[in-house]
């Protein structure tokens, strides 16, 4: 009998004994991602261990490092909330100077990138050091308790955005650390999602081969902090991406000009020009995505405010080059 | 043979670090120490230093980058002074929690506000409480010294700590004095390559690094970084029996002068203790008992040579260019601390002078004097003494 080879490899680094929460998207994310980079470096390298991990504080971070137990088969290293990029930085040149052949992984999650590490992202990126930087992105301060970070969606429930008489919940847009990324002209970015684990696979080993520095914000479920059912976070993470809400896209060799949007899937219809994608029709309205969660629980009692939704979707869309229909749910 | 160069503090930092070998330099400019930097990336363009020089966005990014190439088991060092360490100040302690035996150059600076570029130890001695060790430079020879005894004092099995070396700003950062560069060779046999015992990032050897300690494990961490610091006491004063016999430069923790009759001993660091020296001189012609004691290591604190040296004053006048308000200098605590239990005791008198680059002149010291001798006659004196204060402008 033929045996199949496994889709990706057996080899763990995440090893199982963490204390994250169950259904937790973003153990899920870092599994995948070290078994990408392991996979990568094998590629490249000739040695699949060929990698340190330099990763900020956050759940994921406390979650799998609790002393004297590790979670982590491959060296890996924390300092603090902001540097994750700059401690990396110091990994990868350290590296350098002896000699040593690999690429380090850099691990943040959304408050640890987009709001206090941003500076210490941007000088790494600048820098050019060749370092994957992983945003697991779970769109809220998790470690303390789900409090908003600027990467948390609008309308979004958290306990510092909490709807109100006066709130409609977060009230802010979601800030898109990829294209800031991308601003640095790097060799590599892309937005991924645990709704999509292959193509995030295929993601995070293109990032570990390029010469340089990429970055990779993937989309994690919570089921604590979005309030969802545990076994649904890869059906959640894939209506973001069929229903419009999370776009996946890559930037290659700084051409951000030249942004690889893909098709969704879930229906939608996708019209191109010279082959790039110029227009996305959606079939899923958001509301399959909302409904899910308990954090958007609220907005269903404001329609208008999922249009205010809507509306901004699309501009972020607009502002890579797409024209998005989102239709309404059927009355 | 070594040769002698007239050169600034800064550079004479940037020599050190170059005759050091630090496989990792991350640094970003702030006055007064951006020479060293500066010189740092001179030798490394003209080949003369082979290492990796990070040219971070931040201080706060320059310690990290030190962190993560100390946890990869290289040598590293970084360079900067007053805004610039209070930025790294989170880290700093990591460093110390993690024991990376990294070595920061200091340009010793008042810190902001008012800003302020000029010299006082608010910056380092804010630093007191995070682990490092700390070494005050009396001059430009001693700068570079100091940071070479630093890698071997910090690097040593028995400590792994980091440590920070401090010279005055301006006063030494940028005055040029005549500075003996030791032979590589002998710097090599003094310092050897770092082998790194417990950080390395190797994959051939994964190990986690920077873990979460619960109730039950936080305490016996942080008395490690004690227990090192006390180790150190003990590996400072073998690693300047070696550096003497190496190098023919004599260091103590507590550096004395003229102290074996004096009845005011004059306490102080830095560049200040040249000044104290001359200071002593001048009144030792008239007559009048002082002496000088210049703390050359300030972290560990050196306990049982304050007790040595408080036995052979009736006052110690200390004098300090910091301030812990509501309590007087730093010096002051420390010396308290010593002396609390001692049976017999001299009289402690803080002084609080030259913050923010005001000069330290003999009028001042004059000013100090009278009180300390007000106190050795007996009389009531304040125990904390701001000097050379222009009061007409408060």
């Amino acid at each position: 009998m033929a045996v199949r080879k496994p889709p990706i490899t057996t080899r763990e680094y995440w090893a199982p004994g963490h204390a994250a929460c169950a259904g937790c998207g973003c153990a899920t994310a870092l599994r995948l991602a070290t078994k990408a980079f392991s996979e990568a470096m094998e590629e490249k390298y000739g040695d699949p261990n060929a990698f340190a991990i330099a990763q900020a504080t956050g759940c994921m971070e406390v979650v799998s490092a609790v002393f004297p137990y590790t979670a982590w088969k491959a060296p890996w290293l924390h300092v603090a909330f902001e540097n994750a990029a700059a401690a990396a930085s110091g990994v990868e040149a350290a590296w350098k100077k002896v000699g040593r052949k690999g690429k380090i992984l850099a691990i943040g999650g959304d408050g640890g990138t987009a709001d206090i590490g941003m500076q210490a992202l941007s000088g790494m990126l600048e820098r050019w050091h060749n370092v994957v930087y992983l945003m697991y992105d779970n769109e809220a301060y998790m470690n303390t308790g789900i409090q908003r970070s600027s990467s948390t969606p609008y309308g979004a429930w958290t306990t510092t955005s909490p709807p109100g008489k006066y709130s409609i919940g977060e009230d802010k847009p979601k800030k898109w650390v990829a294209l800031i990324a991308a601003a640095h002209q790097v060799p590599y970015v892309a937005t991924a999602s645990i709704g999509n684990p292959f193509d995030f696979v295929k993601k995070m080993k293109k990032a570990a081969k390029v010469d340089g520095p990429a970055f990779v914000q993937v989309q994690c479920t919570c089921p604590t902090g979005w309030k969802s059912p545990l076994e649904k976070g890869v059906e959640i993470a894939r209506l973001a991406i069929e229903t419009g809400v999370w776009p996946l896209f890559e930037i290659e060799n700084g051409d951000i000009w030249n942004i690889k949007i893909q098709a969704p899937g879930g229906g939608a219809k996708v019209k191109r020009e010279g082959g790039r994608v110029v227009a996305i029709e959606f079939k899923k309205p958001i509301e399959e995505y909302l409904k899910l969660q308990g954090r958007f629980k609220h907005l269903f009692k404001q329609p208008e405010a999922i249009d205010v939704m809507r509306e901004q979707i699309k501009a972020m869309w607009r502002t890579i080059g797409v024209e998005v229909t989102l239709p309404k749910p059927e009355e | 043979m070594p040769i002698r160069k007239v050169m600034k503090a800064n550079e004479a930092a940037a020599w050190a670090a170059k005759l050091a070998k630090p496989k990792v330099i991350a640094a970003f400019p702030i006055t007064p120490s951006t020479l060293v930097p500066e010189k740092i990336s001179e030798f490394v363009a003209d080949g003369e230093l082979d290492a990796e020089f990070i040219k971070v966005e931040s201080e706060h990014s320059a310690i990290s980058a030190c962190v993560g190439a100390s946890a990869a088991g290289v040598r590293t060092f970084t360079a900067t002074a007053s805004q610039g360490l209070a930025l790294m100040h989170e880290i700093l302690f990591i460093a110390a929690g993690m024991r990376l035996p990294i070595v920061i150059a200091v340009g010793n600076r008042a810190l902001s506000a008012p800003i302020n570029i000029w010299n006082d130890w608010q910056d380092t001695i804010s630093e007191r409480d995070t682990g490092w060790l700390q070494f005050y430079a009396e001059n430009n020879q001693e700068a570079l010294d100091l940071i070479l005894i630093a890698y071997k004092v910090a690097e040593n099995e028995k400590v792994l700590l980091p440590a920070m070396v401090g010279f005055d700003a301006f006063i030494l950062t940028h005055t040029v004095e005549p500075v003996e560069i030791p032979d590589q060779e002998l710097v090599d046999e003094f310092l050897g390559e770092y082998e790194p015992k417990y950080a390395y990032l190797d994959p051939a050897r994964p190990v986690t690094q920077g873990t979460l300690a619960f109730p039950a494990h936080y305490m016996e961490a942080r008395y490690t970084v004690w227990e090192a610091n006390e180790n150190a006491r003990k590996v400072i004063d073998e690693a300047f029996a070696e550096f003497e016999k190496k190098f023919g430069r004599k260091y103590q923790k507590i550096e004395e002068y003229r102290t074996d009759d004096a009845e005011i001993i004059f306490v102080t660091m830095g560049s200040l203790a040249g000044t104290v020296k001359e200071y002593v001189d001048h009144l030792r012609e008239q007559g009048i008992k002082v002496g000088v004691a210049k703390m050359t290591v300030y972290r560990p604190f050196p306990i049982e040579e304050v007790r040595a040296l408080a036995k052979k004053a009736k006052v110690l006048a200390l004098l300090e260019k910091n301030v812990t308000f509501s309590v007087g200098g730093a010096l002051f605590q420390d010396f308290s601390r010593a002396l609390i239990n001692e049976s017999e005791k001299p009289k402690i008198v803080d002084f609080i002078l030259g913050l923010g680059g005001r000069d330290v002149t003999f009028k001042d010291l004059d000013e100090a004097l009278a009180i300390a001798q007000k106190a050795l006659n007996g009389e009531a004196v304040d125990e904390v003494n701001w000097i050379g204060l222009r009061k007409e402008i408060l």
